[in-house]
Order: structure tokens, then sequence, then C-alpha cells
């Protein structure tokens, strides 16, 4: 399920961004330091095969309705977690561009939940310790299903987190959770048998493409936890700056930081840029006040702007006068491109 | 059936639009790719419960919609087939919000119906214009413009491949599908191993085809890039409307036009 730009707010968006751009340019790295040039062409193709089979629908045995392919582990299975990250990372973006899947902004969320759980986590943990180097059927079998189940499950906690941490939604974090986790149990099992049985089916058929895997590199453990703590810092720096930034109270921030350090010290860093940003801040609250829902009683005492009677008739009328001049600018937009046209 | 077709079809009409010779398909892809991006950024950082601020904000699309020549109807039915995540999570605020927050006269609107319509508008704003961006600036230029502005050139040439070999595929993938619905009957024929057996035969195919490709290409001196036709160059005054339109994006996002406006109105009557 693909998470949408509606529904995410700047610092949840950008912090996925800057995640997914990470994971992107270590993916690259890997692809092109320890992949010889045919796993290019084998990529782009792999993408469009992805689509290929979204496209063919099939009946789910016992409910009647009809399921498509989401194609995340067979891509880990046949390319290794960085090329197959790539993949599917190039996948979400022509969804985003062409089909209207999500948005730009939640393309780092949908990278994130749809790309990096199976490929770094679930392929790695599960897959491969239950596979081994000891392809059979079985081991195949079992170890795709698994791990489509578990990536799925993850990507759908992570819609849940971005959901909520954007606040956008008012959906309670446990009924959400209640409500995505059993549907994606069940696709997830759909999808992990679909999976297992493509690959066993690729492997009977061409057993060396899954040997080439399987052999291909040894798991890059050492650097990819130093880039998974780096992200994870980025994600929290880029995280935390724009949420306090975002804070409709200026003094969010420094509230919080006298509260734990004992005020008077911090007292000075008020002049200069600091005091430049506060002020900026407070003028225009450049992004919206994530009430998370701890703070939400307390913000309760000071409902927000727009509950005043006057503002929102104001409100109203002028977004409605806005709406008319816009469609007038539109008529006028077009009336002189026709008379442009006759030259 | 119809339904693969169409969605195939799709892809090749925003091609079409995107080819298209006017004065916004012209502006360099970079600028477009910023601009749009700081569109979204200004339009989501809004606070959930606002409407009225966000409706100039749709002068942006409507300009460049008109400008560019884009098919009215048919970016329409693009963003309602998209629509059903964003409607399905954000129905529940009218349920969870019932706080009554907008009073005008008799009426009033809870913060929860006041949120929906926001997502409804934020949807409606944020997706339209992704899909603007690539209907008046096509996908090549979108990809020239990411490795431009810094995207790893593996990342880009595999979105390159992936666009070309996906008219390719989901060609061979909609013959598949449409020998398969003319010998099931009653649904006989349509389920999981049919399926599995279908999609590992358009794999197996694929990675075949993957390998004439790379030969092919190795053939011709591939060397892992690609090289654009037509270099890309940023001229003063695409600059200057880049400027303008940036501006304008960040004084909407300063100030409440409508509400200002309004109340301009509202002081004037009275």
């Amino acid at each position: 399920m693909h998470m949408a730009d509606a529904l995410v707010s700047p610092a949840v968006g950008a912090s996925l961004w800057v995640a997914a751009a990470g994971l992107i340019g270590y993916s690259s790295r890997k692809v092109q330091q320890d992949m010889d040039d045919r796993r290019i062409p084998f990529m782009g193709v792999l993408g469009a095969f992805i689509f290929a089979a979204q496209m063919i629908n099939f009946t789910i045995p016992g409910t009647g309705s009809s399921g498509h392919l989401g194609g995340g582990m067979i891509l880990a299975i046949l390319l290794g977690p960085p090329a197959a990250f790539l993949t599917l990372a190039s996948v979400l973006t022509v969804q985003a561009l062409f089909f209207a899947d999500g948005g730009l902004l939640a393309l780092g969320c949908n990278m994130f939940n749809l790309g990096f759980f199976p490929c770094f986590v679930a392929y790695p943990l599960i897959y491969k310790t239950i596979v081994k180097d000891k392809l059979s059927e079985r081991r195949i079998a079992i170890g795709a299903t698994l791990s489509a189940v578990l990536g799925l499950q993850l990507g759908a906690l992570g819609v849940v987190f971005e959901t909520y941490f954007s606040a956008i939604s008012d959906l309670p974090f446990f009924t959400f959770v209640l409500m995505m986790q059993p549907i994606h149990l069940a696709i997830g099992i759909v999808e992990g048998l679909v999976s297992a049985a493509i690959v066993v089916f690729v492997w009977k058929a061409r057993p060396e493409i899954l040997k080439w895997s399987v052999s291909a590199k040894p798991a890059p453990a050492a650097p990819l936890k130093k880039v998974l703590a780096g992200l994870l810092l980025a994600t929290v720096v880029v995280g935390g700056l724009l949420s306090w930034f975002a804070s409709t109270r200026p003094d969010g921030l420094e509230w919080s930081v006298s509260r734990s350090t004992g005020e008077e010290e911090l007292g000075a860093p008020k002049s200069g840029l600091y005091a430049w940003l506060a002020a900026l801040q407070e003028k225009t609250a450049f992004l919206p006040d994530y009430d998370f829902k701890g703070t939400r009683n307390e913000a309760a005492g000071d409902p927000w702007p727009a509950a005043e009677p006057g503002t929102s008739l104001s409100g109203l009328l002028g977004g409605s006068l806005t709406l008319i001049a816009l469609v007038l600018f539109g008529l006028f937009l077009k009336r002189k491109k026709k008379q442009h046209v006759p030259h | 059936m119809s339904r693969i077709e169409s969605t195939f079809f799709d892809i090749g009409t925003m091609d079409t639009i995107s080819r298209q010779d006017t004065l916004v398909h012209r502006m360099d892809p970079r600028l477009k790719v910023l601009a749009t991006l700081l569109f979204i950024v200004c339009v989501v950082s809004f606070g959930k419960h606002e409407i009225s601020a966000l409706v100039p904000f749709l002068v942006y699309p409507l300009a460049l919609t008109v400008l560019g020549d884009l098919p009215v109807a048919y970016l329409l039915r693009k963003l309602l087939v998209a629509a059903p995540f964003a409607v399905l999570i954000g129905i529940f605020n009218p349920l969870l919000d019932q706080e009554v927050l907008v009073r005008i006269g008799p009426l009033s609107l809870s913060g929860g119906w006041v949120s929906f319509f926001s997502i409804l508008l934020r949807f409606t704003i944020t997706v339209g214009a992704a899909l603007i961006l690539i209907a008046t600036t096509g996908y090549h230029a979108v990809c020239m413009a990411l490795e431009k502005m810094g995207a790893p050139r593996v990342f880009v040439v595999q979105l390159l491949f992936l666009y070309r070999y996906l008219f390719v595929l989901v060609d061979e993938a909609s013959r598949m599908v449409r020998a398969r619905s003319l010998r099931s009957f009653q649904g006989k024929g349509t389920g999981m191993s049919v399926f599995v057996s279908m999609a590992g035969h358009l794999l197996l195919r694929t990675m075949d085809r993957a390998q004439r490709i790379h030969l092919a290409m190795l053939c011709r001196g591939f060397d892992g890039t690609i090289r654009p036709f037509r270099p890309l160059k940023i001229r003063a005054w695409e600059v200057m409307v880049f400027l303008g339109w940036a501006g304008l994006f960040i004084g909407m996002r300063l100030y409440n036009v409508p509400r200002l406006l309004g109340t301009w109105v509202q002081g004037f009557v009275s």
C-alpha cells in the first residue's frame, strides 16, 4: 500500500527522503563496485517485469477476489539487496510519476516501506538464514514465503508510523495498526506463496540464475551497518530540525531544554541567528504544528486560530473569491493562447 | 482485460502529451523539478485544518495545464483512479474529531470534516503537480535533470532502462493476459498456479532479453553512461520565471491570501 503525499507532513517526508536517498547512494556504489555490467540491463528489464507481472491478475483461492504481485521479494532473491533496492526504487518512482501512486514527497516513505524492509531486513534475516547456500525447493519456498510476509508486515507498520507522526490523519495508533496488520498479513501470505512459486519455477528451469546470486558475493556486513547508523543519524537530525522549526509555539524547544538543563545559561543565544530564526518562525510557523497525541490535551486550551466564527467566515468568503479569480485567470490564459495560435 | 490495456495506453498517452512543444514544455527540466518540489513542500506544510490558504495554490497546476495544453479530463481521471488510499484514511477524521471548528451562521462543521476536505485538497494539488511535471517535461528529461542534480548515475540509468522496457514487457504481458482470458471460462484458469507459470515464463523470457540487450549494447560501445540527445541549458528568462513562481509559493505560504481578501471585502461591505 502506498503512502500518500496528502497524509505526510514535511518533517516525516523529508526525513525518509534523506534515508531513501542515502540507501540509493549506498546501493548505487555497491552495484557499481562489485557487480559486472551485465546486472545493469538485467535490473532495468526486471523492473519492467514487475510492472508487467502486476498487470496479470489472478484469483485468490477461497475469496473470489483478485490480487496481483508486489514483487519485492522476487527481486531481492534474484538480484541481491542493493540491486533489488535500486530496482524497486525505480519502479516506485515511475508509479509516483505516472500512476499517481503516492506522490513525490511520500516517495521516500514508499521506498523505505516497500524497498528497504524486504531487501535489507526480510531478505538477509529470513531468506538467507533459511536457505543459506543449500538450495532446495522446500528451503526456497519456506524462505521466500516467510520473508515476503515479514517484509509486508514491516512495510505496513512503516505506513502506520509515518501516518501517525505526520498527524494529518486522526486515526489513533492502535486502531490503525489493527486495521493494517491483519490485511497485510493476508496479502503477505498470498504474495509470499506466489513469489516462492515463481522463484522455484525459475530455479527449476534455470538453476544457474539462483546459484549465481547465492555465490555472488559475501554479505556486506560491516559497511552496511555503518551506512545504517549514518542514515539513522541523518534522519533523526533532519526530522528533529524540521519538527523544531515546525512547532507553532516558538518556545517549544526552548521550554523543554530549559526544563531539562535549568534555564538561565541558555538565555544567551537569544540574539543573532537564533533569535532571527525564532522570530521568523513565530511570524510564519513555516511547518504545521505536530500535535503529537501526548501534547494534544494541552493544546486543547488554545484551539486552532480558525475556530473564531469571524475568521472562518472571512476564510470562506476569501476562498470562494480566490477560486473565482483562479477560474477567470485560467479562462484568460486560454483566451490569450488561442489568440497566439494563428501566427 | 480492457483495464490492462488502458493502463498501458496511459503511459503512452502521458508520453505523447509530454512531447508537445509549448512554452512550458521548453523550460529546463531542472527548474521544473525544483519548482514542483518547492510547491509540494509548501502545500503539505500547512496545518491539517487549513483549507482556505490552500486554494490559491491551485494557480500553479492551472497555469501549467492551460499554458502546456494538457488535457484536463484525462488528468482528472488519473487523479480519481489514485484517490482511494487518501480518501480511505482521511474518511476516519470526521468520525474521530467531532469538535466543532467552523461556525458560519447556523451551520457548523467539525474539525474532522475540515481536515478531511483539507486532505482531499492536498491530494488533488500534490498529485496533480506530480502528474503535470511528467506531462510537461517527459520522463527522459526528468531523469536527466535528476542526474544533473546529483542522483547516482546507476540509478538514473536504471530509471531509463526501466522506462524503455516497460513498453515492451507490458505489451507482452497484455498479450498473455488476453490469451488466458480467451481460454478460461467461469473463472477457471485464472487461479494462482496458472499465474505462477505465466509469470515464471515471462520472467525467463525477460532474462533472456536482458542478456541479448546487454550484448547488443556492448557491441555499440555502451560504457555505463547514457548521453542525452540535447544538452540541458538554463536560460536567464527561465531562471526569472522560476524565481517568480518560487516567490509566489513562499508568499502564498506566508500570507493567507483568501482570508486577507475576505477580511478586506467584509470591511469594505460594512
